[in-house]
């Protein structure tokens, strides 16, 4: 009797352990050289926009004030569905703008020209090609696609926050309550969050996937440009060809995608 | 033997309530943080981690810090711990589990926590984090409990626990290096990008795991008819100055690389811990609190004659806990996100709800460190009605 609720234990015990690893195991045995099974094929939109490696220049002498920039920034938050929350601790922010000061950490100086010290400039995610936020998320509920565009399963993401502390542009925001009430007008052909969850920039993938330019670079009159940053026709890299441009902390080697002419 | 545990007198009954209702209370607000969401805490976007990540880190502190009991007496024989090596290891279960459960209330999703394990991330700290805290975990429950139980029938314990201790005693600093990796790996966090980072949480988790060690070994001594011993209390204590002397000048070391170098991004974070950054000081006393308690005790601990004084070891070890706690508990963490990533100051505090669900947690540690204790406490009673000592183990 005893002997065999103990064996009986003992095999349960081994099974559920065997459940348990299986996919810690399968991680490292995909590591290995053999075995890739087959992905499954989702055609793509023939209008889609691609690119080896997805990248942004944004021309800033082309802005003056803070009003030059709201538009950019209503039409990125409009279509995403991103809160505007009164507590500011609370915020949600995709793309905002800030005081070269603050953008430009490691460049910045007490004596430089009025134009940039009271121009405003606009931050947002800056698609690293390094991202220390991948690097850290325990469930790769934020990943890197082969283009280089970093995004979030909003449905896996467990809130840990641990991206939030390895991001160096502070570019990612948190809900830290149900965000919905918070939207003033639903764009249903987007997805809402729930409370607990990262969220951040996603490059507008899922306009760049039916053939449009990222809302952002569509409402700022040409002084946004987002193109292929590996390919040398490409218009991104006409204009960091003919213009001098400079990143948010380069220094830091995450290789950010979004290009500043000043 | 846990039928030790459901005999006691009307303190422990008062205490075992007391707890109970504590943690009750904090469970009642957790409901309600799940419900809202983590907007009832302090948090912000620019300080996403607070206090409970902060309680986590100093709590695997306080587990790595019962290794301290262990090793001397596995590793160089040291027979008089082998009298107290079973709290150390029941403190380490209630730590991990105040970890862990800190971990837990910290999610913004819950829920979904098994994604952990369901998409494995062997490039993420936190998902060895999370094998190591809960290896730590099961090996000090198999541990305490298989060598209590042996004690307890006056038999030595079986054979396969040795080599268990043997990991175990690795895997204490382990724990609190894997712990240091998740902060000090992070670019543009200037506070936390220090190689110091992970022997300094080791210097201050084996200054306030005995120091706390010592004041519940003087605690069962006065309310229990087991003494841990004046010797066992002597030598924790010996253990606790040089930890935490070495804690003090790791720190100094920081702050010598970091202002003789000048670089802001490193400097910002200590000025706005220790003197206030651009009119925001809010922890600033605390600060200051934290050394002086650590200095004084480094001066009553290295004097030979006060450190020989019990209630003089007691009043140290209770300012270096609390210091150490104010050090990791508060500052170690906020003061990593402050100022943020674009040098904005968004100053951190928890608020009440905060502080009741950590309290909660805090509860539910002692808890089990009660329960546990209260069997420990049981068996050495019982075992030393027939003779003094254990020299079986």
């Amino acid at each position: 009797m005893e002997n065999s609720r103990r064996s009986f234990l003992k095999v349960a015990g081994i099974t559920a352990l065997g459940l348990g690893t299986k996919p810690v195991l399968d991680v490292f045995a995909a590591s290995g050289g053999h075995g890739a099974e087959p992905k499954p094929e989702v055609s793509k939109n023939e209008k889609a926009l691609t690119a080896k490696r997805w990248g942004m220049v944004i021309d800033t002498r082309k802005f003056h004030s803070k009003a030059d920039l709201e538009p950019m920034i209503e039409a990125c938050h409009k279509i995403h569905n991103v809160p505007k929350l009164t507590e500011p601790r609370h915020e949600i922010m995709w793309l905002w703008e800030d005081e070269y000061k603050h953008v430009f950490t490691h460049i910045e100086h007490e004596l430089i020209n009025d134009r940039i010290k009271h121009l405003p400039f606009l931050v947002l995610c800056n698609h690293c090609e390094k991202p220390s936020c991948v690097r850290v998320c325990p469930t790769k509920a934020t990943f890197q696609r082969d283009d280089g565009i970093v995004l979030m399963d909003f449905h896996r993401c467990i809130g840990c926050r641990f991206c939030m502390a390895a991001c160096p542009y502070g570019s990612r925001s948190f809900n830290f309550r149900d965000p919905r009430p918070f939207i003033k007008e639903q764009n249903k052909e987007f997805p809402t969050r729930m409370k607990g969850v990262v969220e951040k920039c996603n490059f507008c993938a899922e306009r760049l996937a039916v053939g449009k330019m990222p809302a952002c670079v569509e409402a700022s009159n040409g002084a946004m440009t987002a193109g292929d940053l590996e390919d040398p026709g490409s218009e991104v890299r006409e204009l960091l060809r003919t213009n001098y441009t400079i990143r948010r902390k380069p220094d830091l080697g995450a290789g950010p995608s979004v290009y500043y002419i000043v | 033997m846990l039928e030790l545990a459901l005999k006691g007198d009307k303190k422990y009954w008062g205490l075992v309530i007391a707890l109970l209702t504590l943690s009750g209370v904090g469970f009642a607000v957790y409901l309600k943080q799940l419900d809202f969401g983590l907007g009832i805490t302090g948090m912000s976007r620019d300080v996403s981690w607070g206090f409970y990540i902060a309680q986590f880190t100093f709590l695997v502190g306080v587990a790595a810090g019962g290794v301290m009991v262990v090793l001397p007496k596995y590793l160089h024989d040291y027979k008089a711990f082998g009298r107290i090596t079973i709290l150390g290891e029941f403190l380490a279960i209630s730590a991990v589990t105040m970890c862990l459960l800190f971990i837990i209330v910290d999610l913004g999703q819950p829920m979904r926590i098994l994604n952990v394990l369901l998409y494995p991330s062997p490039g993420s700290v936190l998902f060895w984090d999370m094998i190591v805290l809960n290896v730590y975990l099961l090996l000090n429950i198999v541990i305490g409990w298989n060598v209590l139980e042996a004690e307890r029938n006056n038999v030595h314990y079986v054979s396969w626990v040795k080599p268990l201790i043997i990991i175990s005693i690795i895997w204490a600093p382990a724990i609190h290096t894997v712990t240091a990796y998740l902060y000090c790996g992070l670019p543009g966090r200037g506070f936390w990008l220090t190689a110091i980072l992970a022997p300094r949480f080791l210097a201050s988790a084996f200054a306030s795991g005995p120091a706390l060690l010592i004041l519940l070994c003087l605690i069962i001594r006065r309310f229990t008819k087991f003494d841990p011993g004046r010797e066992q209390i002597q030598s924790l204590a010996k253990i606790v100055t040089y930890a935490i002397i070495i804690n003090v000048f790791f720190f100094l070391c920081e702050v010598f690389v970091v202002f003789y170098s000048r670089i802001p991004s490193h400097m910002s974070h200590l000025q706005y811990l220790f003197v206030g950054l651009h009119g925001h000081g809010a922890l600033v006393p605390w600060m200051w609190t934290a050394m002086a308690f650590m200095v004084t005790s480094i001066v009553l601990l290295v004097i030979p004659a006060a450190r020989k004084h019990e209630g003089v070891l007691a009043f140290a070890c209770a300012i270096l806990f609390i210091g150490a706690w104010i050090d990791k508990g508060m500052g170690m963490i906020s003061g990593g996100f402050v100022p943020n990533p674009l040098h904005h100051v968004t100053e951190y505090m928890p608020t009440l709800p905060e502080i009741l669900i950590t309290l909660g947690v805090w509860a539910t540690g002692f808890l089990i460190l009660t329960i546990l204790f209260k069997v420990a406490v049981g068996v050495k009673e019982e075992v030393s009605g027939v003779k003094d000592t254990c020299e079986s183990c």
